[in-house]
């Protein structure tokens, strides 16, 4: 069953994960997209402001979306994103983290621009096991609504 | 990289181009965005992106990855120069960040960075913190990327000689 615009309402709608993220992974993306030494190399991580190797916050940001997209989004009519309100990365990713996603629908309506389809902006919160918070978010969706999905 | 003290409101640095191909979009969305309009011709062509289009993440990671490029070969510009090169601290977050129109393959985006806002941290009196618009543009001059990056940015005070 797709869900459609109507299926997200003001709350909380869902807690998923968790997803373990390793040393590799951590430095594969980091020399690929952002290889600072903090994210690439122990001993200059240590004496850096994050006291260790860190994941970098754009890969951080890939496996939200990995998540976003395994919890909900695969079987959403979903559109696209017009971007990201605001982003924080609040502590650092670590290697061995089991990151645990919790999706809020912070507000709902009817597109003006295009009235087939609705804006549902999402409240996203990554944490770890131990529960600190890695990563919190507000981000729009555009999402079909029920009847356009179904003529599609 | 620059000491927060020689950063000011306006200033632009430019810092690369990057090529969208259908491969680096397609390998980069089977990691971490497997939505079928980045993954396939046929069902980009049929989204609202009109192509195969990259993960908005993608090319997020893309900017970070020119901007780290740049850092480094000013930071080697720096020494070789015999100066004291200025380390960054790592971002709290970012704002405002809008995938203005779509990254399909074959595109090339530009990216560059202006100073919106400097002032020194209450809390850290050894850094500054400073806003900057970062911003992508492809072949055709259009914006298709941007945010407002926030960043540390160490003071010179605060132990270098450079």
């Amino acid at each position: 069953m797709t869900l459609t615009f109507e299926d997200f309402q003001p709350g909380h709608f869902g807690t998923f994960g968790p997803r373990h993220v390793t040393r590799e992974e951590i430095l594969a993306f980091a020399a690929e997209y952002d290889p600072q030494p903090m994210h690439l190399d122990e001993e200059a991580a240590k004496k850096s402001m994050l006291r260790g190797l860190s994941g970098s916050g754009w890969h951080l940001c890939s496996l939200m979306m990995r998540m976003l997209f395994d919890g909900f989004i695969s079987r959403t009519a979903s559109l696209g994103s017009p971007g990201v309100d605001e982003l924080r990365w609040l502590s650092p990713l670590r290697p061995g983290d089991d990151l645990t996603l919790d999706v809020e629908v912070k507000e709902a309506r009817v597109s003006r621009s295009r009235p087939g389809t609705g804006i549902v902006t999402f409240g996203m919160r990554v944490r770890n096991a131990a529960g600190q918070v890695l990563l919190e978010s507000t981000s729009p969706i555009i999402v079909k609504r029920r009847d356009v999905a179904a003529a599609s | 990289m620059k000491f927060f003290e020689d950063i000011a409101v306006g200033q632009r640095r430019e810092f690369g181009s990057f090529t969208f191909t259908a491969e680096n979009i397609k390998a980069f969305a089977r990691q971490f965005d497997p939505q079928t309009f980045h993954l396939d011709e046929e069902a980009g062509r049929n989204s609202l992106f009109g192509g195969l289009a990259a993960s908005g993440w993608h090319v997020g990671s893309v900017c970070m990855k020119l901007l780290v490029a740049k850092g480094q070969q000013e930071t080697a510009e720096t020494l070789a120069a015999g100066g004291t090169p200025a380390v960054w601290g790592p971002s709290p977050g970012f704002r405002e960040l809008k995938w203005h129109k779509p990254v399909l393959a074959g595109d090339t985006v530009t990216f560059d960075s202006v100073i919106e806002t400097v002032r020194a941290s209450e809390k850290r009196p050894e850094w500054g913190i400073v806003q900057a618009r970062n911003r992508g543009v492809n072949q055709r001059g259009e914006l298709v990327y941007s945010f407002l990056a926030i960043a540390f940015a160490p003071r010179r005070a605060a132990g270098s000689s450079g």
